[in-house]
């Protein structure tokens, strides 16, 4: 008999405490799916995600690093976002130079209401993973428990 | 030009102008130099070099410096000098115990260039006009002197000085340079081939940590690196290419900060070109945030320490010439 397994992605997902968290809340309390594949963890603020923490996670075996902020405008910190996007640029524009798959890190920006789109983008972003496999270019097997 | 510093240097000791002269003397061979702070005029005349193998970068070694007693002296190539600005604006260095001579620069020799032309058993090496007398073990041999620079000369950003005390000899001007084309050429391969390309440079690190000891801009009293918790301290790398992460967290340091100096890939014992990671940087933000030296102008904001409600959409890098 062949047991044929199926590739589930692990997902990080950066989520500001006072947007994204909340929508990621919302979209639990609207009884809206998105896979259990996402392991949320909470910051005070997108600004808050060091470029360390994104590369720290894929080199502990995470497939995919997707951050969520306030829309840019809305930051609860006024301008935290605007930091976390340059910085962001800057590292996913380096990420690609390496030569790493550009879909396994994005940033989407989610507001509190908005927890359809915190539901939709998961799948999507789930979805892209999958069909990237796994992560072997940027793990550290040293790093892994 | 040896002459005129080693008088400098002499002049400023013996004057009591300084305490300290910072410069360079001959390491294990004549073209390894090693940074060497010189006490006395007697020392200055027995063992300070400048020459085509002057590379070494002396701003860094201000930091500590600054924290002595007394004033120190240091002499400073173009390219040191945007260092040296960027560490005074980060209040780095104490400016008021620092005489800084500009020096001019002619551009560095890599003398790896030279072994990969096939010369050996070099013995020693006579610069004249554009041409190199290289003596060895087998005969002389001559050779352009353009052949054998060091990447980052070859395509020199600037040769004009941001600042000094004093300036000996005469002031060049900032240079157009086609440092960017070999990101270019990076940029045009496919994923596949830069992740190949990359695999093939950075599995040589032995992470011996030079280029970070180095680097002008890395000047933190505690480093992330120096972390026994991070689960790979002490531990061989499993696959050949799990030092990446090392260079992109070092790059992304210094981003903003980074002057291009080059002095990651000289110091590099394995030969990688480190400062490719550095101009990609440099390349994006000047893409993306508007042209930006580092160390030009000491009263600009960084990039990543500034923002503007139009900057780009992270994932809109990709969408650029698709």
């Amino acid at each position: 008999m062949q047991i044929e397994e199926k590739f589930e992605p692990t997902i990080v997902a950066f989520c500001c405490n006072w947007c994204s968290y909340a929508g990621a809340d919302l979209s639990g309390t609207n009884r809206l799916q998105y896979p259990a594949n996402v392991k949320i963890i909470r910051v005070p603020c997108s600004c808050r995600v060091n470029p360390m923490f994104i590369l720290r996670a894929f080199q502990r075996g995470a497939d995919g690093v997707i951050l969520c902020g306030c829309h840019p405008g809305d930051c609860h910190y006024t301008t935290g976002n605007y930091y976390a996007r340059r910085r962001m640029t800057l590292l996913f524009s380096m990420l690609d130079f390496l030569g790493i798959e550009r879909e396994r890190t994005r940033v989407e920006w989610v507001s509190a209401a908005e927890g359809a789109k915190f539901a939709a983008t998961m799948n999507d972003f789930v979805a892209t993973v999958t069909r990237l496999g796994k992560n072997r270019r940027l793990e550290d097997l040293r790093c892994k428990k | 030009m040896q002459k005129v510093i080693r008088e400098k240097a002499i002049e400023l000791l013996r004057s009591g102008k300084v305490d300290r002269v910072l410069g360079w003397k001959e390491g294990e061979f004549f073209y390894d130099q090693t940074p060497h702070l010189f006490l006395s005029p007697e020392e200055v005349e027995r063992t300070f070099v400048y020459n085509g193998f002057s590379g070494a970068n002396l701003s860094k070694y201000l930091v500590k410096e600054g924290l002595k007693e007394g004033v120190v002296a240091v002499f400073l190539k173009p390219c040191d000098t945007y260092s040296f600005s960027q560490l005074l604006k980060e209040h780095r260095i104490a400016r008021d115990k620092i005489w800084a001579v500009g020096i001019p620069c002619e551009g560095k020799l890599d003398i790896e260039l030279l072994r990969k032309m096939g010369i050996r058993g070099i013995k020693t090496i006579e610069e004249k006009g554009d041409e190199l007398l290289v003596s060895t073990i087998y005969g002389e041999k001559t050779v352009a002197k353009k052949d054998v620079l060091a990447e980052r000369c070859a395509n020199c950003k600037s040769r004009k000085h941001v600042l000094y005390d004093e300036l000996l000899g005469e002031e060049g001007e900032v240079l157009d340079s086609a440092r960017f084309d070999q990101i270019e050429k990076l940029e045009q391969m496919t994923s596949e081939e830069r992740f190949a390309f990359w695999q093939n440079e950075l599995s040589r690190c032995i992470r011996c940590n030079a280029c970070r000891n180095v680097c002008p801009a890395c000047t933190c009293e505690k480093c992330v690196f120096d972390n026994a918790d991070s689960g790979i301290a002490s531990k061989a790398p499993a696959s050949s290419f799990e030092e990446q992460n090392f260079h992109i967290i070092r790059a992304f340091h210094v981003v903003g900060r980074c002057t291009d100096c080059g002095e990651c890939s000289r110091v590099c014992p394995q030969g990688i070109p480190l400062h490719l990671i550095n101009r990609k940087f440099i390349k994006d933000i000047n893409a993306f945030y508007g042209a930006y030296q580092a160390g030009e102008n000491p009263d600009e904001r960084a990039p990543l320490t500034n923002y503007s409600t139009e900057d780009m959409e992270p994932g809109d890098v990709f969408k650029k010439g698709e």
